[in-house]
Parts: structure tokens; C-alpha cells; sequence
């Protein structure tokens, strides 16, 4: 018979305005083998772990329950506790008193009779525990880096520099995400290429960092400290070990008509191209869909130009399988599609133009060679509209509910820009709110209102219309209640901004959480904001939810640390939570590892003695170290031989028995 | 195909074509429209008042009506079709307005907005079919054509889901079905002035000139609408740029007319 003790906390008020913990504490020591209860206000905190500790010295206790908040939160403190002073860990069972019953609970009775039943089946499962030992597995000391963005270049070159070897792998051609776009950067108006591209070098320039460009995860399996995942590399239908960058080809290539993406579709690239002047890797690449080599088999022309050789038509992609400890997202995002965002005419009309669209034309490199010219006609706009929140904090279904945090403050860079260069343009704002929260953001707003002349107009647009080669813009200005119509030349939107269409994907393949928004979720969203809830996998940048520049290199930098914290390790504990087979009872169907999604069950040939009868069977085995204990093999397994330690059949049932009591 | 149909009584007096052509090209399309026993006048405007009833329940009358003969409810004046189908949204999902409206009634089975009610333009898109439109048609419109949707046809774009109100194409869709080039202008779902025809007319008189200058200077030859106010807006305001019912041009399309 266990001796349990059952320790009830209050979490301030948190518990205990909904649940009657002492009535909890009274009704545990009705229960088989509790021999002591207690209720704390804080049983979390130094002095209610000792309440635990002196319990099990005192008491000389086997079995643990704490009803407290969920075991996400606070299982570790607890069983560590208990470890300490010489209890097996895995005694303790947490009952959730908290999420699962007085936050969703607003009356007392019906909480306290809920919170009981709770109690009485985590005692009922300890009654049934058994101690555990987990074993140790080796950590892989290299870091996958999945986007090769701001984010992933910072965290990247973070874990290298502490020693660690990092891949950084970019699904386009070149690293150097969004912030290659970007012209200027806030609050500083510092050149973004000049901060960015000295990084993009150093990544590639690093003896610990390899970046597979044009590359993508396709599968990733194992667990923390022993991840395998499997990368395809595209096509380029270039050698990237012969190509020097030199660009020549990209002169001489006839296909000139596809939409240039580094451009914003503003201008058209060749077939063969390298994304822009910088790019890193600084490899050329053939689109296949608008080469003529590819499409009608004749031209060549690249290849004939090519006099390093490297252009290779029959490159096929190619797949590279390696191992990691730990594994970093770092996605990123793209700007919505306006199509659904009928009032602002921005499929109809060239001179409506995003905030990354105008990026471009003011950039050197850009399409404009850095003259704001509008789209339509190449002139200069006299009038310039911007619009902020289009597609963010809305209702629709349309719109995104947040807020995409960086639009006031681009559209302030924006507006301040065109002003200090073209003092003749008027430059209108349409806001909801400016929001500026951050270091010297709110005085570079007041700059561009103050200093510049530009126009905020606290109200939104309800429609532009194309007018006689103008764009009439129709507002309404919240301040003087009236309605405003603006004959524009050039209609600039801050689209919202959306975590990039493939983090969804690496989601559901890393088995880590996601909102409803696609944002990667955090384990906790304030103390640990760039962990996953999947052990090794952690977020970098503004998959994990809209953020700056500054706040994402920050983040990218503490998902760095957390990476190098685990790669600093050896050997990292399991979970001692496995499967475990029965040979007695293994019929040798093969069942269990069909549902296995680790692949950590085998069958092996061995002699059992069975009631004194030796034979050889087929039977199930599990591989402790890769077994994540999820338990489909219990449930699969027809003669009962699969358990799962911690969690066995006989445990569960009790637990049913005593929440049905 | 069989369907129940609420004409309304600016469509007895003031704008018969719209009536008239609608049930002549319904026939010609193989559809039989059967009028609403004992209609009453829809209000003409939708109250937005939370405990306005009784305006509401000519239209529980009619949407009652079609409901006990099992068929959709057809309308085609867009200011109908607006009260009709926000009233039916209402009586399926306000519980006020559906115990005041039930409560005063006290129908046989009480009206729970079952009825599915649809424009004459989805009626066209929907249940027949643009394609079949154009293959029924015998005398393709043949003229630039700029398609006037006003605001009632399409909004509160959740309840009336017909089209995107900021961006629709159904009446482009139906231009080209009947053989015309739809001409697109950003104030195509603009407000015309509507009522303040009668306090002051020079709010449509604006309204309706910047419309109107725009489809001109888009290159339209024709304006069509399915909306009588729209209709009398318009027409005082367009100069020499026809205006017409878009049942009307379908009739002459189908060659009925």
C-alpha cells in the first residue's frame, strides 16, 4: 500500500476563489492510502515546495498529488522536489484544479465537487505508480535553421560563433528573406541592404554555418537532441560548384518576360537569374517554367555563354538526409493578397501599390532605380495616399484580427522619406490608431507629423476610384467628423502582414503547435516565448507573431542561446514514459509498429520462458531512446502485451473507476 | 422550376418594365412564377430600429406564404429583395424580432426563416445558369453595357451573399451571358442619393453625376440596374445615357421585348 500525501494549492486566487480547497484536503483523506493532506496558497513557491519535502521526510511518503495548475506548468517543480529528498520522481501526479476546472468554473460547489473528483483520480492512479528511471540519450551537436531570413541568418550565426554547426536552409534562391527588400529601416533610416548583406557574408562565409538555398525540409523524425530530417534540394540546373556569380548569362538569356519576385512583380527577370546583386548564394538559377530550353528544346544560350560550364540541363533535385539536436523556425512571412479588398481598387488600378511595392520603387536597386515614379504612367506623384490597416484588425473574413505592429511605423518612414525628398509632394496618412511603442519610435512618428508636414488623417478610406487618371480617394476624417475625398496620384496600402504559407506544413511535420492565425505557437507566451511546446524545436522571427526588425533579431538571438544550451549537453534525459511489450503476452502480429509513427518498435526473434516452456518467438520490441510514449501502440496492440510506463492500462482504468465513483 | 415571387408595388406602378419583362423571360427560361397570395408592400426600406416590428411583418407574410408552398421566394426590385431577405435573416437568427414577429402573427407553424429567398440575378446565375442564359439568347446585346448596383443588391454583404459588394461581377457575368461588354466602373456600388431625391435633390443630382461621368468616360452606351429608386435617380441625372431595368435588356436579348 502507497503512503500518498495530496497538497492542494490555492495559485493566489486563482483556485481558490472557485474551488473550497480545504473541503479538497478534507475529502482526499477519505481516499485509499492518503495518509496526509494540505492546502498552500502558493505550493508552487520555496516555501510551499517544502511543505511537499517535509511531507515526504515526515511522513515517510511514497506517492505525491499535487492539485495545482496544468502539468505543463509546474510537473518538473514538483517531482524535482520530491527527487530531492529521495522520492522517484515519477511518483507525483499533478491534478489540473486549475485550467481544467476553476478557470472554465464560476460556481463553488459545482468547482470544489469537480476538483475532488480530479484529486481522486490522480489518487487512484498513484496508488498504481511505479517508480521510474529514465534513461540518456546523445545529443547531435548541429542545429537546423528551417529560413534563411533576418531571423534564421541571426540565429544561425549566434549558435556558430558559440562553436555549434549550423544548416540555414532557404527554400529561394538566396538568404536575406523580406529584409533584402526593404530600403530603409526604422527608426534609424539606416540602408537596409548595408546592415543586412555584411550578415548574409558572414553566414556564408562561416566555417560552421552550410546553407542549402533553393532548398526544402521535407521530413523531419526522431526527437530532441537526435532529430534526422530529410532536405530537398531543387534543381537549379546550374553547378553550384562552377558557377562564379559572374551574371553573364542572365544578360544573354531571351526569356525576359516573368515577373521579377525580388521586385514585386514591378519589373521582369530572364529565365536564368540571380535574385539581386547580392544574393547569397551567389549562384544563378533557370526557371524551368519560363526557359525556352525547358519549353521547346531549343536556345541554349546560357549554356553556350557559360564559360565556367556550370549550366547542367538535366539536374534533377536532390535529397540530403542529416541529423540534428535541435531545430529552429524561422519562416518568416509575406504581405496578404489584396484581391478580397474590393473598396481600395488595388487588382484595377496600377497606382495602388503595397508598402513593400513602394520599398522597391524607392530602392536604388529597384525598378525605378529609386525615382518615385508610379506604376501607371512613370510620373511623379504629386498626391500621395496612404492607407494603414488594410486587411489588419478587422472583422471581415478577410481581414487578419491583429494588429501587423509594423505598418505605423514603415508608413511614418514612408511619408517622412518622401517629404525630405520631394518637398513638393502632399503626403496624406488614413489611421485607426498610430501605434508606436518601442525605443525612439514615438519621436520619429512626432518627426514625420512636426517636421515633414505630413497629413494624419484619424479615419479610414471607404473607396478609391480611378477618375480621369487620378485616384479619388473617398475617407472619412474622425477629428473634424466629415467626410474627406483626396484626388491621388498614388495609393499606398499597409497590407497585413501573414505567416508565410509553408509554416503550416513544417507545423503539422515538427508536431509543434499552431494558432488560429497559422503563428507558430509559443510554450508559454511570457516565459518562454521562443520555445515550441515540442521539446528541440524552438522560434525565431515573425513566425511566431508580427515583429520588427530589432524585436526579431532579439528573439533570434535568445532562440540561439536556448539551442546552444542543449547542444552544450552530452547527453540529455528521456522520458522514461515509453512503451514496454509484454513477451509473454506478444503474439508477434506486427500491429504496434505499423502505428508507430517513430519508428522505435522492432520484432525480434527470442526464447521466452513461458510457464516453463522455452521456445523461440517473434516478438515486439521498443527502442527506449527513440519511443516518444504517445501510446498509439497500446491501443493498436489486439492481446494487451503494449503498455506505456507511467501511463499503463490498469492506471488509466483506475483512474476512469475513481472519476465514475 | 417552380418558385413563389414577390414583385412589389413600385413594380405595379412606377417601374412595370422590371415586372413585366422579369415574368416574360422567366416563362421563356422554363420557369414558373407564382405571385405571393395577398401581398402586402414590402415598407420600402429596412428599419434598423431593435424593436421596430410591424414594419417587418408583411415581409413574415410573404416569406410564410412561400414556405407553406415549399418553394424559394424570387424578387427582383432590389429595395424588396434588401427587406425581404434581411428580415428572413433576422427571423432565423434574432430571437427578438422572431418572438415579436411569431407572437403578432400567430401563424399555423411559426416562421423560422426557413424560406430561401433569391434575386432575380441569382435565379439566373444559381438555379438556371449564365450558359443556359446564353444559349437561350436569340438577339445578343451587342453594346457596351456598365452595370449599376447601388447599395441595396448587395449589402450587408453577410446577409444579402450574393456577391463581394466592394467588387462584384454578377451583373458583368449577366452582361456577357446576353451578349453585351460589360463596362466596369468604380462607382458601380455607390449610393445614387437614394430617398433624398425628395428632401434634396441635389445630393442625387452629385451622386448620380459622378456615377454617370464615370461610365461615360468608361465608354458605356447603356446603364442597366435592377433598382427602381436607382432607376428614377438616374434617369434625372444621366443626360443622354440610356437607362434601363436589366430585365428589360434581357427580354430584348431572349426576344420577348
Amino acid at each position: 500500500m502507497q503512503r500518498i500525501g495530496v497538497f492542494i494549492c490555492w495559485c493566489g486566487s486563482n483556485i481558490a476563489a472557485t474551488v473550497d480547497v480545504k473541503k479538497v484536503a478534507a475529502a482526499a483523506l477519505n481516499e485509499p492510502g492518503v495518509v496526509f493532506s494540505a492546502d498552500y496558497q502558493y505550493m508552487c513557491s520555496a516555501s510551499g515546495q517544502g511543505l511537499v519535502k517535509d511531507a515526504i521526510r515526515e511522513k515517510g511518503l511514497t506517492g505525491v498529488v499535487v492539485c495545482s495548475c496544468s502539468p505543463r506548468m509546474h510537473e518538473a517543480t514538483f517531482r524535482k522536489a520530491a527527487e530531492s529528498c529521495g522520492l522517484n520522481p515519477y511518483m507525483v501526479e499533478i491534478a489540473n484544479i486549475r485550467e481544467h476546472c476553476s478557470w472554465i468554473h464560476k460556481d463553488v460547489a459545482e468547482g470544489t465537487e469537480k476538483a475532488v473528483i480530479l484529486m481522486r483520480a490522480a489518487v487512484a492512479k498513484v496508488n498504481l505508480n511505479q517508480s521510474l528511471v529514465a534513461g540518456k540519450s546523445d545529443v547531435v551537436k548541429r542545429a537546423l535553421v528551417i529560413g534563411g531570413g533576418i531571423a534564421g541568418i541571426q540565429t544561425a550565426l549566434d549558435i556558430a560563433e558559440a562553436g555549434y554547426e549550423v544548416d540555414i536552409v532557404e527554400k529561394k534562391p538566396t538568404i536575406g528573406g523580406k529584409m533584402a527588400q526593404l530600403d530603409k529601416t526604422f527608426p534609424t533610416l539606416d540602408c537596409s541592404a548595408c546592415i543586412l548583406t555584411p550578415k548574409m557574408v558572414d553566414a556564408a562565409a562561416h566555417d560552421k554555418i552550410k546553407i542549402y538555398s533553393y532548398s526544402e525540409v521535407e521530413s523531419v523524425s526522431g526527437f530532441v537532441g537526435n532529430f534526422t530530417a530529410k532536405i530537398r534540394k531543387k534543381a537549379r540546373f546550374v553547378k553550384e560548384d562552377l558557377c562564379t556569380g559572374c551574371g553573364l548569362c542572365t544578360e544573354k538569356c531571351p526569356s525576359r518576360k516573368t515577373p521579377n519576385e525580388f521586385n514585386e512583380g514591378m519589373n521582369t527577370r530572364s529565365a536564368i537569374y540571380i535574385p539581386f546583386a547580392q544574393a547569397v548564394p551567389k549562384y544563378a538559377v533557370i526557371d524551368p517554367a519560363a526557359c525556352l530550353h525547358f519549353k521547346t528544346g531549343k536556345c541554349g544560350l546560357c549554356e553556350r555563354t557559360c564559360d565556367a560550364k556550370a549550366v547542367d540541363y538535366n539536374q534533377k533535385d536532390e535529397t540530403i538526409e542529416r541529423k540534428y539536436g535541435a531545430i529552429v523556425v524561422a519562416t518568416g512571412y509575406n504581405v496578404i493578397k489584396l484581391d478580397n479588398f474590393g473598396e481600395y481598387g488595388y487588382t484595377e488600378n496600377p497606382d495602388v501599390i503595397t508598402s513593400l511595392e513602394l520599398e522597391r520603387i524607392m530602392n536604388a536597386a529597384g525598378p525605378t532605380g529609386g525615382a518615385l515614379l508610379r506604376p501607371s504612367d512613370k510620373t511623379h506623384p504629386q498626391k500621395i495616399v496612404f492607407v494603414q490597416c488594410v486587411g489588419s484588425r478587422g472583422q471581415r473574413p478577410c481581414d487578419k484580427p491583429y494588429c501587423s505592429k509594423i505598418c505605423c511605423m514603415y508608413t511614418a518612414k514612408h511619408a517622412m522619406l518622401i517629404r525630405e525628398k520631394y518637398p513638393d509632394t502632399e503626403v496624406y496618412v488614413f489611421y485607426i490608431d498610430v501605434r508606436t511603442p518601442g525605443k525612439n519610435f514615438e519621436e520619429f512618428y512626432r518627426r514625420a507629423v512636426e517636421q515633414y508636414g505630413v497629413h494624419y488623417v484619424k479615419g479610414q478610406v471607404g473607396k478609391v476610384a480611378e477618375n480621369a487618371g487620378k485616384l479619388r480617394v473617398y475617407g472619412s476624417d474622425l477629428l473634424m467628423n466629415e467626410q474627406i475625398v483626396i484626388d491621388a496620384d498614388l495609393v499606398v496600402l499597409a497590407a497585413a502582414i501573414e505567416p508565410d504559407e509553408s509554416a503550416k506544413k513544417i507545423a503539422t511535420m515538427l508536431t509543434t503547435g499552431i494558432d488560429t492565425n497559422n503563428f507558430l505557437t509559443e510554450a508559454h507566451p511570457k516565459l518562454r516565448p521562443v520555445e515550441s511546446a515540442t521539446a528541440g524545436i524552438f522560434l525565431s522571427g515573425v513566425c511566431q507573431g508580427p515583429k520588427d526588425i530589432p524585436e526579431t533579431v532579439s528573439q533570434a538571438s535568445a532562440a540561439a542561446v536556448k539551442v546552444i544550451g542543449l547542444l552544450a549537453k552530452d547527453q540529455i534525459t528521456c522520458n522514461p514514459c515509453v512503451a514496454r511489450s509484454d513477451e509473454l503476452l506478444c503474439n508477434g502480429c506486427s500491429s504496434c509498429e505499423k502505428v508507430c509513427p517513430y519508428g522505435a518498435i522492432t520484432y525480434i526473434d527470442k526464447e521466452v520462458n513461458d510457464h516453463g516452456k522455452r521456445e523461440v518467438r517473434r516478438i515486439a520490441s521498443v527502442n527506449e531512446a527513440v519511443c516518444q510514449g504517445c501510446g498509439a501502440c497500446t491501443v493498436a496492440c489486439p492481446s494487451g502485451a503494449m503498455d506505456l510506463k507511467g501511463f499503463t492500462n490498469k492506471q488509466i482504468m483506475a483512474e476512469v473507476d475513481a472519476i465514475c465513483r | 422550376m417552380k418558385y413563389s415571387y414577390y414583385p412589389g408595388c413600385t413594380l405595379k406602378t412606377k417601374a412595370k418594365e422590371l415586372d413585366v419583362y422579369a415574368r416574360k423571360c422567366a416563362e421563356k427560361l422554363g420557369v414558373e412564377l407564382t405571385e405571393v397570395d395577398d401581398w402586402q408592400c414590402c415598407g420600402g426600406v429596412y428599419t434598423t430600429s431593435r424593436d421596430e416590428i410591424v414594419t417587418k411583418l408583411s415581409s413574415v407574410r410573404a416569406l410564410n406564404n412561400a414556405k407553406e408552398r415549399g418553394q424559394s421566394l424570387v424578387t427582383v426590385c432590389s429595395a424588396c429583395h434588401n427587406v425581404i431577405k434581411r428580415v428572413n435573416y433576422d427571423m432565423a437568427n434574432d430571437a427578438f424580432v422572431n418572438a415579436g414577429a411569431n407572437n403578432y402573427l400567430q401563424l399555423a407553424t411559426p416562421y423560422n426563416g426557413e424560406t430561401k429567398v433569391i434575386h432575380f440575378l441569382e435565379l439566373l446565375r444559381d438555379e438556371i445558369g449564365f450558359e443556359n442564359v446564353k444559349k437561350a439568347v436569340v438577339n445578343p446585346v451587342k453594346r457596351r453595357i456598365s452595370a449599376y448596383y447601388g447599395c441595396l443588391l448587395l449589402r450587408p454583404g453577410n446577409v444579402m451573399a450574393m456577391d463581394d459588394p466592394e467588387n462584384p461581377r454578377i451583373m458583368e457575368d449577366f452582361i456577357s451571358a446576353i451578349g453585351g461588354t460589360p463596362v466596369v466602373s468604380p462607382y458601380r456600388n455607390e449610393c445614387c442619393g437614394a430617398y433624398l431625391a425628395v428632401t434634396d435633390p441635389a445630393v442625387p443630382a452629385r451622386h448620380c453625376g459622378y456615377i454617370t461621368d464615370s461610365f461615360k468616360a468608361k465608354g458605356a452606351e447603356t446603364v442597366i440596374t435592377a433598382c427602381p429608386l436607382c432607376m428614377y435617380n438616374l434617369k434625372r441625372n444621366s443626360g443622354d445615357l440610356p437607362v434601363v431595368y436589366f430585365s428589360e435588356i434581357l427580354a430584348e436579348a431572349l426576344g420577348v421585348k
